[in-house]
């Protein structure tokens, strides 16, 4: 266990994204409020991440900070982030300009109010292509925001590029935020919960549409959403925030199946599912998401965890602890003291929220 | 009552004493089986009790005013068009679907925040659609709200303690002096510190003010809460906390709630019964074994599953589902016929013509469609043709009378259309 909290091992030299011991703070009245706290993942082209946490945990944060979209006067950043191998932190805003919109773009949660409500889509569509390409022409602009509502399924694109946002519906209105994003074709899209406002079944057509486009420029997505269906979907990959850390982090089916941070089990247990066995109970987290200005002492978690009495002495409250593997594989990450996750996840938790899948876990 | 109040005055300063030690930002956490062992199972259905309320034929249409000088009608937005539905004594009805299918309306008809434009609410068997205000005014104290977001429902200049005791005081239930314990009982119901009354609703979190608002909804016992959206604007860690606290306070208050939610996952571990909307119309309605895994009517298959499943995980990739094409049709003009034919992967010409009567095929299982079967096997003739009249193709067939079994009404029959035999009686 000479490992440090980074998880070297994980990092590739191919990776678009490298974020390493990020920490972001900002300052306030009552004491500095550290958002981030030593946050390390990376993301490959093609591959997608999902980001999952309660408001508050520092997901937005986190991958704002990666565009570059903090005050930089108030905010204290450090770490690294490399965005296709530049430095992003520390990076003046008009080299940081170069990459924002560029090769990075970000889909916000609300399309309505990151969308001007005083100017056409078309015209919103076409700036973010003529800031990035001087040489095109106002006709070569309105050409490819056509194409791209286009290719976001929006109907008759020639006739709804000349409308207000407020003339969309929600959907259409993602789906114009999603073709901002991408009519660059940028290598990395930060999708910042962009299905939360949405009915299901828009939500499913957003979610097929990042994945074809996806596919089709094998850009590297990363996911934050609250939702555990949508990671279950969409990513390869999620890390699990708590507080400004990671608290778990691996590939998605084994996080999902095999759980090993209590934390993550309480998002499993508070969520009801749709195919879910009417005689598993609906287990909340108790209490409330703590404060960053007085953050627990040792493990952020345990003033609201249940199972520190499965943990000898007070370690918990008195140790925070480092994000290592655990029992299954050196790729799979867990900041928690629990000694056999993996059993007591099988035997107390998954009887109660899942009777049904009891028998299938050997 | 008295008693207690007696008592009370003594013991406040001890009371307090006892009280200040207690750190405050660390919670008492029970073990994880303690947990479990407080939490609940889905609801279950109880039908012996009959129903507390009844709605039949409800019709809500908001006109449409032309712009200019003289502002004519000129249409109107059919929010709510002929719906009916039962919801049991104690028990809960689900109602799920899109924005702008008329959920929320239909919750603030029943409230009598809107007055119908057509229709019944029987409230125990007192008809509360044709009530004036000083009529409704005992009414309310039985159906009582609660509100989807918990920043706006609070006033944010009033006290806890003022906005939950609110209602004694409009409604004369007891005198000055006896509101405070009753609010302070009652913040204890809900899982607040009777001491906190005096606080301001900006001192609490989203999950916390949701509870203030159950709790305003508790004062004057009702029996039957309105419950629109109550959790989607918590995070996820808290959703389940308020979903248990409803669940205990409808087992220890017998009180039913009509659940207004879009997350159909929230609504089937909640409600037994569910009723899916569609632009204004009931499209099919049942216990939760009819619409979750039994559901005959398209749309339902379709939310259902647009539904991402955590359990997808564990196979990779995104499920097989059922992709609808373009938004909800605008209730001012909505499509003829069947309203969600335009959206329908299987409409077929009657679909244009005829609108599909809510016909029952279960015992506790109602569908809206010419065309009801489970996924890949709707029939290929409209098993609703003979009953209404027509020949597949919805023109009028000169042979066939429109039969009696297609009605509107609330509940369900003993007999019902069997789909196998294609005809009516028991299966």
């Amino acid at each position: 266990m000479t490992q440090t909290s980074t998880p070297s091992t994980r990092l590739d030299t191919d990776d678009f994204l490298v974020v390493e011991n990020l920490t972001v703070e900002f300052p306030t009245p009552d004491g500095p409020v550290r958002a981030v706290n030593d946050l390390s993942y990376s993301v490959g082209m093609g591959e997608t991440l999902g980001i999952v946490g309660e408001s508050g945990s520092g997901k937005s944060v986190s991958s704002m900070a990666v565009l570059g979209l903090h005050d930089m006067q108030r905010t204290k950043i450090t770490g690294s982030i490399r965005v296709g191998g530049t430095e992003v932190i520390g990076l003046d805003e008009s080299g940081m300009r170069k990459i924002r919109g560029n090769s990075a773009a970000m889909i916000f949660q609300d399309a309505l109010a990151a969308l001007h409500p005083f100017y056409r889509v078309g015209a919103q569509l076409a700036e973010a292509y003529v800031v990035h390409h001087p040489s095109a022409s106002k006709r070569d602009a309105r050409r490819r925001a056509i194409e791209m509502l286009d290719r976001v399924g929006i109907p008759q694109p020639d006739k709804r590029v000349d409308d207000f946002p407020h003339q969309f519906s929600g959907g259409m209105r993602q789906r114009a935020m999603i073709a901002m994003g991408l009519i660059n074709d940028p290598s990395l899209l930060i999708a910042d919960e962009p299905t939360t406002a949405l009915d299901v079944t828009v939500q499913a057509q957003i979610l097929d549409l990042l994945q074809d486009l996806q596919r089709e420029f094998n850009s590297a997505v990363i996911i934050i959403t609250h939702d555990l269906g949508v990671v279950a979907e969409m990513a390869d990959e999620v890390l699990v925030m708590y507080a400004g850390r990671c608290v778990e982090y691996g590939a998605c089916k084994e996080l999902l199946t095999h759980p090993e941070m209590p934390y993550t089990w309480g998002l499993l247990s508070s969520i009801p599912d749709v195919s879910a066995d009417t005689d598993a109970r609906l287990i909340p987290i108790p209490g409330n998401p703590p404060s960053l200005l007085d953050p627990p002492s040792g493990c952020s978690f345990h003033p609201r965890c249940a199972h520190t009495d499965k943990v000898p002495g007070a370690l918990c409250a008195t140790t925070l602890p480092e994000l290592l593997p655990g029992g299954r594989g050196a790729s799979h990450l867990k900041r928690c003291h629990l000694a056999n996750p993996d059993e007591i996840f099988a035997r107390d938790v998954l009887a109660e929220i899942a009777p049904d899948l009891v028998e299938e876990t050997p | 009552m008295t008693e207690r109040d007696a008592t009370r005055d003594e013991l406040v300063p001890e009371e307090q004493t006892t009280l200040e030690p207690e750190p405050v930002l660390v919670p008492e956490v029970p073990s994880f089986d303690k947990l479990a062992e407080q939490s609940h199972t889905a609801s279950e259905l109880d039908l012996s009790r009959g129903s507390v309320l009844e709605v039949d034929n409800l019709k809500m249409y908001f006109p449409v005013k032309s712009g200019g000088l003289i502002r004519r009608k000129i249409g109107d937005v059919q929010a709510v068009d002929g719906i009916s539905f039962e919801v049991p004594h104690g028990g809960s009805l689900g109602l799920v679907g899109e924005s702008g299918c008329g959920k929320s309306t239909t919750g603030r008809l029943i409230t009598r925040l809107y007055t119908p434009t057509g229709g019944r609410i029987l409230f125990e068997d007192k008809d509360m659609a044709e009530m004036s205000n000083r009529e409704l005014k005992p009414m309310r104290r039985q159906v009582q709200m609660i509100f989807q977001d918990p920043y706006t429902s609070l006033n944010p200049r009033h006290t806890v303690g003022s906005i939950i005791g609110a209602p004694l005081e409009v409604h004369n239930i007891v005198p000055k002096d006896k509101i405070l314990p009753r609010v302070q009982e009652l913040l204890e119901v809900v899982g607040l510190n009777p001491e906190h009354y005096n606080r301001y609703p900006n001192e609490f979190s989203g999950g916390q003010r949701q509870r203030i608002g159950i709790a305003r909804a508790l004062t004057l016992n009702p029996k039957l809460l309105v419950a629109d959206e109550p959790v989607s604007a918590l995070d996820v860690s808290i959703q389940a906390q308020v979903i248990n606290l409803l669940q205990d306070i409808q087992k220890e208050f017998d009180v039913a709630f009509l659940f207004i939610a879009h997350d159909l996952a929230v609504v089937r571990h909640f409600c037994p019964e569910i009723a899916v909307m569609y632009l204004g119309k009931i499209v099919e309605i049942g216990d939760r074994d009819s619409i979750y895994s039994n559901a005959h009517h398209p749309y339902t298959q379709a939310l259902l599953s647009a539904v991402p499943d955590i359990k997808q995980a564990s196979i990779g990739g995104r499920r097989e589902r059922i992709r609808l094409q373009g938004d909800v049709p605008s209730p001012i003009n909505p499509p003829s016929g069947c309203r969600f034919r335009t959206r329908c992967p299987i409409a077929q010409e009657i679909c244009a013509k005829h609108e599909p009567p809510l016909l029952q095929i279960g015992k506790r299982h109602k569908v809206a469609c010419h065309f009801p079967g489970p996924i890949g096997h709707h029939p290929d003739t409209p098993v609703t043709a003979p009953l209404l009249g027509t020949d597949a193709y919805g023109s009028p067939d000169p042979g066939a009378t429109p039969s009696p079994a297609i009605t509107n009404k609330p509940g369900y029959d003993d007999t019902w259309f069997d789909l196998d035999a294609k005809t009516l009686g028991r299966a």
